[in-house]
């Protein structure tokens, strides 16, 4: 089995998915209940559009924000500021029915397979409780589901695992279950959020591939957030590059990775192994200092005071605009001001 | 005498007893690590690369069934001695540990200075204030601001924290560091950060190392030699220039394969099955049933051959190897003890 690389950008649709609009997502910062102290801009001016069947990537380093993204779009956490539309509907106005309905139309893989499992719960019990929740009454019909779903995540022989509790599964498998789960409902959008990065090697790549096939054969959107450039390119389409809460580069998989533009994602570029003999006898260039305090973010461009390439006078004065370099390839760095 | 070596093990077995039997985790593990080099041990989850790290360390657990075999530090045989003098002379003076996720392993209410300074404390017998002392420089050494000492661990970042675990290792001095999963739960700038560090410490004190991960594109930054872990045994030991262009036995380069890499079009690959229970591993070659290239004689147990300076226990290799180890019989510990 093998996975390929590029996802060859097929003429995905034109029909927009899911279109995030100016997103704001600030958490208040209190004192001894006295009121607000301040705000954590954990996602600052985030816009884009998801395409149905499109997998894109969100990439940056913990607490950069995309988590905070993530489950804004899960409608897990209010946006201050800023619209998420799902279907040409704002999810931030639902009704409790209809967040219901909008849940069953995203399906969330997370991080640790072995975390997101409940330990007292067999594989069918985990299965079994999205489909009532969702309403299916028939016992039988959830059954036939289930099996078919454990079908579609490779888990066969589906009745050796269905009385199954997640410590007697292995990461593999348990993120099979996850993914599962997800897929349960038959949802449009999925929301992988490092869904790989506790993996070993072989059964990394063996869940992209499950992925990727899932994604081909339902027509799935895909929001795939991760750190690690390199498992990208195996499964998304697109790649928006997060810093300090806001997107500050985004393109098509093989112009981020070989014609990278902004200095925050030449530096992901640059700290990013390969197996290389070589890299014994050099060190890596990583810039300076720490990922900035989203409480109080630095002026102007948020990497101006870890930027090698700063311009003074502006970097630290004026929020650069997104600059086009190529089509669809958009970068906020003052570098590319014509 | 093995005079260059700094570490030498020789058959070692570390099998632990459990309700449903012998787990074989470490099975007759031979390795040799010249003085102020690195070398990876790569291998899945559950192959027993982290019991050979607490085997040479002699960190075990109550259920031990056997633990047989040499270890030479220095030319000196360890396993002869006695737990007191082993606790006095060999671990924490000669050798140390980062143990896995040792960022979340440190004391939440212990001030990160009295941490890194104990365990100077403990082993060599200096005073606090020498302590302390030696503390603060492992700081200025790895990175962490000296100011930061009186501080307690939730006040550090995870790459900050990981540091600290890394000095509390290196403020003895020792010669050998044994790493074990040292930058898998960080992100990429923070990873890239750790091993500029650790090669700078390598570079300027000569201490060696062992890295154990499953992260092979983050090992080849420290790596030197490789030995590939499979099911309690080394299947392949190797300069890392040799094994990273080249890897030998089918398990090593079906590892490679999965490895995905930033640029070109190589598919990635993944290894079909799970690895054999170490509670019954198959007689023959263990790696067989999941070996592409099996054919009649893997279902003896293949020895290790030696192709120059490179080592690899696989049946394909017979003909242009000589055997590694000849006078080696290969008699069971536990038969042995009998």
């Amino acid at each position: 089995m093998t996975l390929t690389a590029p996802v060859d950008t097929k003429a995905t649709s034109t029909t927009v998915l899911l279109s995030v609009r100016n997103l704001r997502v600030w958490f208040e910062l209190r004192k001894f209940g006295l009121g607000v102290a301040g705000y954590v801009r954990a996602v600052d001016g985030v816009s884009f559009d998801l395409y149905e069947g499109e997998a894109i990537a969100v990439v940056g380093e913990s607490g950069c924000g995309k988590s905070s993204l993530m489950r804004t779009i899960l409608g897990l956490h209010r946006p201050r500021e800023g619209q998420i539309i799902f279907d040409g509907r704002d999810i931030s106005r639902f009704t409790r029915d209809e967040l219901r309905w909008y849940r069953t139309r995203v399906g969330y893989v997370q991080q640790d397979p072995y975390g997101a499992l409940p330990p007292f719960m067999t594989v069918r019990g985990i299965l079994e409780e999205p489909l009532v929740v969702a309403g299916v009454k028939d016992k039988q019909e959830r059954l036939e589901r289930i099996r078919q779903v454990m079908r579609e995540v490779k888990m066969t022989p589906v009745d050796d695992f269905l009385s199954k509790f997640p410590h007697q599964l292995s990461g593999g498998q348990q993120q099979r279950i996850v993914i599962a789960r997800a897929i349960l409902l038959e949802p449009r959008l999925l929301v992988a959020d490092e869904p790989v990065s506790m993996l070993d090697a072989s059964v990394r790549v063996e869940i992209l591939t499950l992925l990727r096939q899932l994604q081909e054969q339902h027509n799935l959107s895909v929001i795939y957030i991760t750190h690690d450039l390199s498992t990208v390119r195996y499964f998304s389409e697109r790649i928006f590059v997060m810093y300090a809460g806001q997107i500050i580069e985004k393109g098509p998989v093989n112009e981020i990775l070989e014609n990278p533009k902004h200095p925050y994602t030449w530096a992901l570029l640059a700290a990013t192994p390969e197996p290389d003999p070589q890299n014994v006898h050099k060190f890596r260039e990583v810039p300076p200092g720490e990922p900035p305090s989203l409480i109080t973010p630095p002026s102007g461009c948020r990497f101006h005071p870890r930027c090698a390439k700063i311009i003074h006078g502006t970097c630290e004065r004026q929020v650069p605009p997104g600059f086009e370099v190529s089509p669809e390839h958009i970068v906020q760095c003052w570098l590319y001001e014509e | 005498m093995k005079n260059g070596n700094v570490l030498q093990v020789e058959d070692l077995y570390l099998y632990f007893a459990t309700k449903r039997g012998v787990v074989q985790a470490v099975d007759g593990v031979n390795l040799a690590l010249p003085r102020s080099s690195a070398m990876v041990i790569l291998g899945e989850s559950g192959c027993g690369k982290s019991s050979l790290a607490r085997a040479i360390l002699r960190l075990l657990p109550r259920n031990v069934h056997t633990y047989a075999g040499r270890i030479l530090l220095d030319g000196q045989d360890v396993m002869a001695l006695d737990e007191d003098s082993f606790r006095e002379n060999v671990r924490w003076v000669r050798v140390s540990m980062v143990p896995q996720a040792a960022m979340n392993a440190l004391n939440p209410v212990i001030r990160v200075g009295d941490q890194v300074a104990e365990p100077a404390i403990v082993h060599l017998g200096v005073t606090k204030e020498e302590a302390w002392e030696m503390a603060r420089r492992m700081f200025r050494y790895v990175g962490v601001p000296e100011g930061f000492l009186n501080r307690y661990p939730f006040e550090l970042s995870g790459g900050m924290r990981q540091r600290v675990a890394i000095a509390m290792a290196l403020v003895t001095s020792p010669s050998l560091i044994i790493l074990d999963e040292p930058t898998s739960a960080l992100d990429v700038l923070t990873q890239a950060n750790i091993m500029n560090t650790l090669k700078r410490i390598k570079q300027e004190t000569g201490t060696s190392y062992i890295l154990i991960t499953h992260d092979i594109a983050t090992s080849s930054d420290l790596a030197e030699h490789v030995a590939v872990m499979y099911a309690g045994q080394i299947v392949e030991v190797s300069n890392a220039a040799a094994f990273f262009s080249e890897p030998l036995h089918p398990y090593s380069q079906k590892l490679m394969a999965s490895v995905p890499r930033l640029h070109g079009d190589k598919e990635l690959e993944f290894i079909p099955g799970r690895p054999p229970s170490l509670l019954n591993p198959p007689t023959g070659c263990r790696f067989a049933s999941r070996c592409p290239l099996r054919f009649g004689k893997c279902d003896q147990d293949p020895p290790t051959f030696r192709l120059g300076e490179r080592l690899v226990k696989c049946w394909l290799f017979e003909a242009d190897a000589e055997l590694a180890y000849p006078d080696t019989t290969s008699a069971h510990p536990s038969e042995q003890r009998r």
